[in-house]
């Protein structure tokens, strides 16, 4: 998550000087350079979000209004989702594609590196003009990062428009990334490596890059009409002038749906390289999991209607989306079966890493569980927009994908830096957020299923008990991952020297390069046996 | 899938011409989602959306063995300025029956107003069966102010209307059309604190 550790003889060309160092970031063309400032900057926007959710949580600590008017706090759930989900696991999934696939195929760099550049560095731009809008008159968006018309189109307030820009702007980032990772694992890969020999975490990629491709620009349509219908007079989604609120749920969820894969697939990927390597043992059904990857990607298109049960879609229509969600547990279900049957009989050790992607296992499971509850046409009525959504997507997302890129953190971090972590700090990251994650997330089952809605700031006394371990869990959790951050600062300057290997039990063609590895990764394509 | 040495740069070049391409064709299939949208509405009667122009009506015989209840709504959007109700709330009818209802309007502001009403059915599956000869809706409702009027509806229900729907419920939603027109003005309705 540091700067690259630079060799003399390899490094960037650079002159000297703080001049010197600013150019070097800002022009750089390097996979590992572009890499690491995807990570660091999803690092940042990490704490930025996290410390939106934790206004979120001191406001819920007890009934009633205290900190915060109900106006900031939409403005909060508001900005904490769209951070988390484009400003934080989006671009930290990118920044280990970038880091790892040139490295993993057997090639120097990426394919088209001056783009590369570009969508990296569209995103701080992208960011500063979202969070800008909390400075604005009439405040920051606060209509949830759903966006519903007509809360965005008709009621949003001015800075809106802000918002729809920096979407789009986001969107055209995650396009030129994508088609970057798609190219660069077609062309690039070693001559040996035959796609079926592709590392899982590369395969696991170019599906998620298919996906962006294709579901990135109907989010730009969607807030491209949401913004025509603000300003240029058109009624997309305005009953009045024959348009429909409903449509703007279809086109979004129609995006939604694929971008929740987008956010998950490349975690299946990180967990898939780091259980083979601590249970010393080959991926207990690699195609299986290659074939299962795929056809979670195909059905995330046929499934948007089941965010909209509630909406009144026909009969038919609810026992569609109920039936094809319902699928989606089958090549999930393959995914985890594999995962334990892999540390079946394996020689386990439990370094951080591997504890992350035991807890991954386990929290994501109740998380794809809780998924199937909600899955239920007839039963969702009682659980649409109360904390038990709130809850589940948590644990697909936090304990899901946020763990599984702590996980890719610590199992790549030796390679990356040189130096080794500090184990027992990590074991304390581990533990501690292990705890604190289930203890503001699992609360949260309960209170949505005695009805409390999600979005307000206030509720009734018969909450008040679980939304108080909610919140005490949250603080921890928040002031856990600083240990993160310092350990991962530590270790580059004092951490022990990493070798070749690092693991054990590592496989793979990052592992035959130093740590840390050369500028630019293989010069000449290796030989994959 | 070839293999990778035999790809010249120029190939390798093409594909990702290509690749660029799928990111505009998706562009533009979010905007063909619109018109996909509303006709596959129109096409299942789903979504509640009733015919916008006149439907003549079929000279189809009265099935009297069933009898079907209509419920009718009204509703303003945005504390619009007018009166708006229905002067009969329910009424039964055979399908296959011609029935004529108005709906009361008046505007209550000082200025002339010109709205359109948007309809809707529920159960969504009805509004394929309940078929317009004449209403209110199908084009747009201009009055001075203070003034009032009786706005009609003349309909009729297929005689093929699923047999499980015995009450369907008509509302209209009126909408101030100068407030479309220009969305600035729109900003109104908007909740702060």
């Amino acid at each position: 998550m540091t700067e690259a550790v630079v060799h003399a003889h390899h490094g960037p060309d650079r002159r000297p000087g703080i001049i010197g160092w600013i150019a070097r970031w800002l022009f750089t063309t390097n996979h590992k350079d572009i890499g690491t400032l995807y990570l660091v900057m999803s690092c940042f926007m990490f704490f930025v979000a996290g410390a939106m959710a934790m206004v979120i949580r001191a406001e819920l600590w007890i009934p009633g209004l205290q900190i915060v008017n109900p106006h900031f706090f939409n403005q909060m759930t508001t900005l904490h989702g769209l951070i988390m989900v484009f400003g934080v696991i989006m671009p930290a999934t990118v920044g280990f594609a970038n880091w790892m696939v040139p490295m993993m195929i057997g090639a120097p760099d990426m394919a088209l590196p001056r783009l590369n550049n570009l969508s990296f560095w569209i995103l701080p731009f992208a960011f500063t003009l979202l969070t800008s809008t909390l400075f604005m008159k009439g405040g920051a968006p606060d209509f949830g990062w759903t966006f519903y018309a007509p809360l965005s189109s008709t009621y949003g307030p001015p800075s809106t428009d802000f918002f729809i820009f920096s979407v789009h702007m986001m969107g055209m980032s995650s396009i030129l990334g994508s088609l970057n990772i798609i190219v660069t694992i077609l062309n690039l890969r070693a001559p040996s490596m035959k796609m079926m020999k592709m590392p899982i975490f590369v395969w696991t990629w170019l599906i998620t890059a298919f996906l962006l491709l294709a579901v990135m620009p109907i989010l730009a349509g969607a807030v491209t009409m949401l913004l025509t219908d603000r300003h240029f007079g058109t009624s997309f989604f305005n009953a009045a002038g024959g348009g429909d609120p409903l449509l703007f749920q279809h086109i979004f969820w129609f995006f939604g749906h694929p971008e929740v894969y987008i956010l998950i697939l490349p975690a299946f990927g990180i967990v898939s390289e780091v259980v083979p390597t601590f249970s010393r043992k080959p991926l207990f059904g690699r195609n299986m999991m290659i074939y299962a990857t795929i056809c979670i990607a195909v059905l995330s298109f046929l499934v948007w209607a089941h965010h909209m049960f509630t909406t009144g879609i026909t009969l038919s229509a609810e026992l569609f989306f109920m039936y094809v969600t319902m699928l989606v547990a089958v090549p999930t279900g393959v995914k985890v079966f594999n995962w334990v049957s892999t540390m079946y009989k394996g020689s386990l050790t439990f370094e951080t890493p591997m504890l992350f992607a035991l807890a991954f296992i386990v929290l994501f499971t109740i998380g794809g569980f809780s998924g199937l509850m909600l899955a239920i046409a007839p039963a969702d009525f009682q659980y649409q927009d109360t904390y038990f959504v709130v809850a589940h997507f948590h644990y697909v997302l936090v304990s899901g994908s946020l763990f599984a890129l702590f996980t890719g953190v610590y199992y790549w971090y030796p390679k990356w830096t040189g130096r080794m972590y500090n184990e027992a700090l990590g074991k304390w990251h581990f533990w501690l957020s292990l705890i604190s994650m289930n203890v503001t997330f699992f609360p949260m089952h309960f209170l949505g299923l005695a009805g409390m809605p999600r979005r307000i700031p206030d509720y009734a006394l018969q909450f008040a008990d679980f939304n108080w371990i909610a919140s005490l869990g949250a603080f921890v959790f928040g002031i856990t991952q600083l240990i993160f951050v310092f350990n991962l600062i530590y270790s580059r300057y004092k951490g022990k020297q990493a070798t070749m290997e690092v693991w054990e039990g590592s496989h793979g063609l990052e592992w035959t390069l130093p740590s840390p590895p050369p500028y630019h990764s293989f010069e000449t394509p290796p030989e994959v046996k | 899938m070839k293999e990778p040495e035999v790809k010249t740069p120029r190939r390798r070049n093409k594909f990702t011409y290509v690749l660029f391409i799928v990111p505009f064709l998706m562009f533009g299939f979010c905007f063909a989602l619109v018109p996909l949208y509303n006709v596959f509405c129109s096409a299942f009667g789903i979504n509640g959306k009733t015919n916008t122009t006149s439907i003549r009506k079929a000279d189809t015989a009265i099935s009297d063995n069933r009898n079907i209840t209509i419920q009718f709504l009204a509703t303003n959007n945005e504390k619009l300025p007018w009166s708006f109700k229905p002067n009969k709330v329910e009424l039964t009818l055979h399908p296959g029956e011609n029935k004529r209802v108005t709906y009361y309007a008046k505007n209550n502001s000082d200025h002339t107003m010109t709205i359109q009403a948007i309809p809707s059915v529920s159960p969504g599956n009805a509004a394929k069966y309940l078929l317009k000869t004449e209403c209110f809706c199908f084009t747009q409702q201009t009055l001075g102010a203070h003034k009032s009027m009786d706005m009609p509806i003349l309909f009729h229900i297929d005689p093929d209307l699923p047999k499980n729907i015995h009450v369907i419920t008509l509302s209209y939603t009126i909408f101030d059309l100068a407030k479309l027109k220009n969305p600035t003005a729109r900003k109104g309705g908007r909740i702060t604190r």
